[in-house]
């Protein structure tokens, strides 16, 4: 094959590639500390448009200890259709201590168990982040301070890796929520309250999740 | 500390790195060197802190380190790039070098009892080993 023939197929290669890429779903991941509801939301959506849930949901720290993708899920707004992977992701800390187990009545060799995988799924869900979602729902608990290191660096993260990001205001539904300590946090984002739980607001995150990851 | 031997008593030993010490350093380098002291029990304290891609693999090699019986893990503060690193306002108006520089304090977790911040100060209350 001659130099022109070389090139032109390795044109068409590399055209090739990026019309199938932009044709594939984009894959967001769900990102946020432990029990920000994460699973929630994950599920909420996964329902809403799939009719299946994603994984268990529980008030016990790190309950999602492995990476979850739920895969075309298709969200139709104003006539449209988007498709995208939800990617449920373990809740990032720093630290995991197998004792914050047996204070919800597990036992020591199931704590130390799932403080092993809970450190192996946070490790995964980094990698995840550097490697393979293309754009981010980062997800808050608004009864909580949003001011953390985790938050501050994940966030950091997200930017230097310039992926689309929607900061996501859950548990609305608490007398303790408050929405503005969220968008002060972060206020290059834009910030969506919603109540997973009870499904309050999730026309609105629909549309954004639209405009955001269409 | 590589190579010196250090008769410690029972205390907190607190290390403070350059910015230009870490700067030849690769990205797993200045990882191994910053949890091989925080393990040892010693509270790190970075001139210069790390980039968001070093504090994602920081925190994924952390995750890697945890042992029930051993090491939680780690404390981790610092402060934003906009107060540490953004230069004065001379400097950034003539276009000077800007610098990502953010101070930032590492520490075991389970020796660190609180590590707060404000906008120009970062408080750690911290037992012995």
């Amino acid at each position: 094959m001659g130099l022109l023939g070389s090139l032109r197929n390795s044109i068409s290669r590399v055209a090739d590639a990026f019309f199938e890429s932009n044709g594939e779903p984009k894959r967001i991941g769900i990102y946020g500390p432990p029990n920000a509801g994460k699973t929630t939301l994950a599920n909420r959506i996964a329902r809403d448009w799939t009719g299946d849930a994603i994984g268990p949901e529980s008030q016990i720290p790190h309950e999602t200890r492995r990476a979850r993708r739920k895969e075309n899920v298709e969200i139709e707004r104003n006539g449209q259709t988007v498709t995208i992977d939800i990617v449920d992701t373990p809740g990032v800390t720093t630290k995991v201590d197998y004792t914050e187990f047996l204070d919800h009545d597990i036992e020591k060799d199931e704590a130390v168990r799932r403080s092993r995988e809970a450190t192996e799924g946070v490790a995964e869900a980094m990698h995840w982040l550097r490697e393979d979602v293309d754009g981010v729902i980062y997800v808050l608990d608004s009864a909580e301070d949003p001011f953390t290191q985790v938050n501050t660096m994940l966030i950091g993260i997200i930017e230097s890796r310039d992926l689309p990001v929607l900061i996501f205001a859950n548990k609305i539904d608490l007398d303790e929520a408050q929405i503005s300590r969220i968008e002060n946090a972060f206020p290059q984002h834009e910030t969506v309250p919603l109540s997973a739980l009870e499904g309050d607001n999730m026309d609105e995150v629909y549309d954004k999740i639209a405009a955001y990851f269409g | 500390m590589a190579g010196i031997e250090h008769e410690t008593a029972d205390g907190v030993q607190i290390e403070l790195i350059s910015g230009q010490r870490m700067r030849d350093k690769t990205s797993m380098e200045k990882i191994r060197m910053i949890l091989d002291d925080v393990r040892d029990g010693n509270i790190v304290i970075l001139e210069e802190g790390l980039t968001p891609d070093e504090e994602s693999k920081l925190i994924e090699v952390t995750m890697t380190e945890i042992n029930p019986d051993d090491f939680s893990g780690i404390e981790i503060e610092s402060f934003p790039q906009s107060a540490a690193g953004s230069g004065n306002f001379l400097s950034r108006l003539i276009g000077g070098q800007s610098s990502n520089a953010k101070l930032t304090v590492i520490g075991p977790a389970n020796q660190i009892h609180s590590l707060q911040k404000d906008e120009t100060l970062i408080r750690a209350l911290i037992s012995g080993r």
